[in-house]
């Protein structure tokens, strides 16, 4: 155990945190910008939580849709932990956190919410179908990337404006795009929530999560449903305290939807 | 004759521009640089220890940059992740472009690492990553002879043009566009980056550098600013 880690147990001892807030309190600054990338990406956003930032950018895609799904099309989503974000992400093919990150947060949050009718992507039956690919990055990791990843998704999704599709050559024209939006039916909002020994703790900075033994995401809808869960880590939880976990997280999550639909008004 | 140029902009006339220093607080030095659409970030990370060893230079630190455009920074398709031969050519340029300002004889056995990220793109991406990443190197502190500044010339049919867009890039009359970015120290006026894509004269040439080097010092008066503007704060 290092330094830090001692000075954040012996923190909670007296049930405070590295930096200062109660251990349900999410960090306060929390900001959503639109349209970072507006010129190429069809759909984009910025989030910041507290100190950590990650972007986010939609392309379309014309697919054919998959054989067992003939009127559907569909979502992808990636996420890539950058170099450039912090000294200790490494360059090269996604890693398991990347890919956890991708699969857990975005697209299980989006998929199982049935947030995007993938029925409403279908151009032509059989033939021609819309694939939304969400692509998100971290730009400086200062803890909770999860969360912030998740609420930049949706903020671009929310952003995006479907390409004129060409029907006669049959292709995307990625210059024009038209006033058709995604609609979304719901917004899944991951919270996630550690423990630290035997405290429970939201929203983690990156000294806590280096400290944490165990961690659980949760994603919620707005009434109050969770739709998605993920563990991380090696500790074991009880019943009793992952009770707690999806409490805190319903909670919070409401939190931070108010966020996001706050921020969309005043685009 | 190429008589007007599509955005408006005179013949030797950049696009708007706007820098900033220290983006990324994880990072040892970062910054963006925006001219027009095209958005360029880069962050420094080191000196560092560089593995495998075998890399490793025992009389000095090396230079290792990273070019990479974002999944939906591209003008049309989504950009496939991973590298691809064109990141790799232009992670190589930059770096050379950048290795004449900087001095890493004190850091033997280490790595200086840029990492060049293309939000949004709309030609020149290459000159707007190396202006970012030289001042990027200089918030992060390294002992620099002088900063670095990119822009891209231009021939378009008769007129040679300062900085050309995505558009003017793809202008239809093939043969009669040539893009030749050029990277330079502006102290001295030294050329580090010199590539070209299209035909000139010989006689043309020479003008496109001496158009170059008043763009590049235009170029630079944005970088000093926003070095200025950190240091201030």
């Amino acid at each position: 155990m290092n330094i830090i880690q001692k000075h954040i147990h012996a923190l909670l001892e007296k049930d405070q945190r590295l930096d200062g807030r109660k251990f349900d309190e999410l960090r306060k600054n929390i900001s959503i910008e639109y349209g970072i990338s507006p010129k190429s990406a069809e759909g984009s956003a910025k989030v910041r939580l507290g100190n950590t930032e990650v972007v986010a950018g939609i392309k379309f895609e014309v697919i054919t849709p998959y054989p067992d799904q003939p009127d559907k099309g569909t979502i992808m989503a990636g996420v890539e932990l950058l170099p450039l974000s912090s000294p200790e992400f490494e360059s090269g093919p996604p890693n398991i956190r990347s890919v956890e990150l991708a699969r857990a947060v975005v697209d299980r949050g989006l998929r199982e919410s049935g947030a995007i009718d993938f029925k409403s992507l279908c151009i032509k039956k059989e033939e021609k179908a819309w694939a939304v690919v969400i692509d998100v990055y971290s730009m400086n990791d200062e803890g909770n990337l999860a969360d912030a990843i998740g609420l930049c998704a949706l903020a671009a999704l929310k952003d995006a404006k479907f390409p004129k599709y060409d029907e006669k050559n049959q292709k995307v024209v990625y210059e024009e795009r038209t006033n058709k939006g995604l609609t979304l039916k719901e917004l899944p909002i991951p919270i996630t929530i550690v423990k630290i020994k035997d405290k429970i703790l939201v929203d983690p900075i990156l000294e806590e999560e280096e400290a944490a033994d165990s961690r659980l995401t949760v994603t919620t809808l707005e009434d109050g449903r969770v739709c998605a869960m993920q563990k991380g880590g090696k500790g074991p939880l009880t019943a009793e305290e992952v009770d707690k976990m999806i409490e805190l997280s319903i909670k919070k999550g409401k939190e931070l939807r108010k966020v996001l639909e706050k921020s969309s008004k005043e685009k | 004759m190429y008589k007007k140029r599509p955005d408006g902009r005179k013949f030797d006339e950049l696009r708007d521009m706007e820098a900033k220093v220290g983006i990324i607080r994880r990072a040892d030095g970062s910054a963006m640089f925006r001219i027009g659409k095209t958005i360029a970030l880069a962050a420094v990370h080191g000196p560092r220890e560089l593995y495998p060893k075998f890399l490793q230079d025992p009389s000095k630190g090396i230079l290792r940059c990273n070019y990479n455009m974002m999944s939906f920074s591209g003008s049309g398709e989504r950009v496939r992740p991973g590298g691809s031969r064109r990141s790799k050519e232009i992670s190589m340029i930059t770096e050379n472009s950048l290795y004449p300002v900087l001095d890493l004889s004190e850091y033997p056995g280490a790595v200086v690492d840029v990492f060049i990220e293309i939000l949004q793109s709309d030609a020149g991406t290459r000159c707007a990553g190396i202006c970012a990443a030289a001042l990027a190197l200089a918030d992060a502190g390294f002992p620099m002879k002088d900063l670095v500044s990119a822009v891209s010339v231009g021939r378009i049919e008769d007129k040679l043009v300062v900085d050309l867009d995505k558009e003017e890039e793809d202008y239809e009359v093939e043969r009669e566009v040539a893009d030749i970015p050029v990277a330079i120290m502006p102290k001295t006026g030294k050329i580090t980056l010199l590539q070209m894509d299209g035909i000139c004269s010989k006689e043309q040439l020479s003008k496109v550098m001496e158009i170059a080097k008043e763009a590049c010092n235009k170029v630079y008066e944005v970088q000093k600013k926003a070095l200025l503007e950190k240091l201030s704060q």
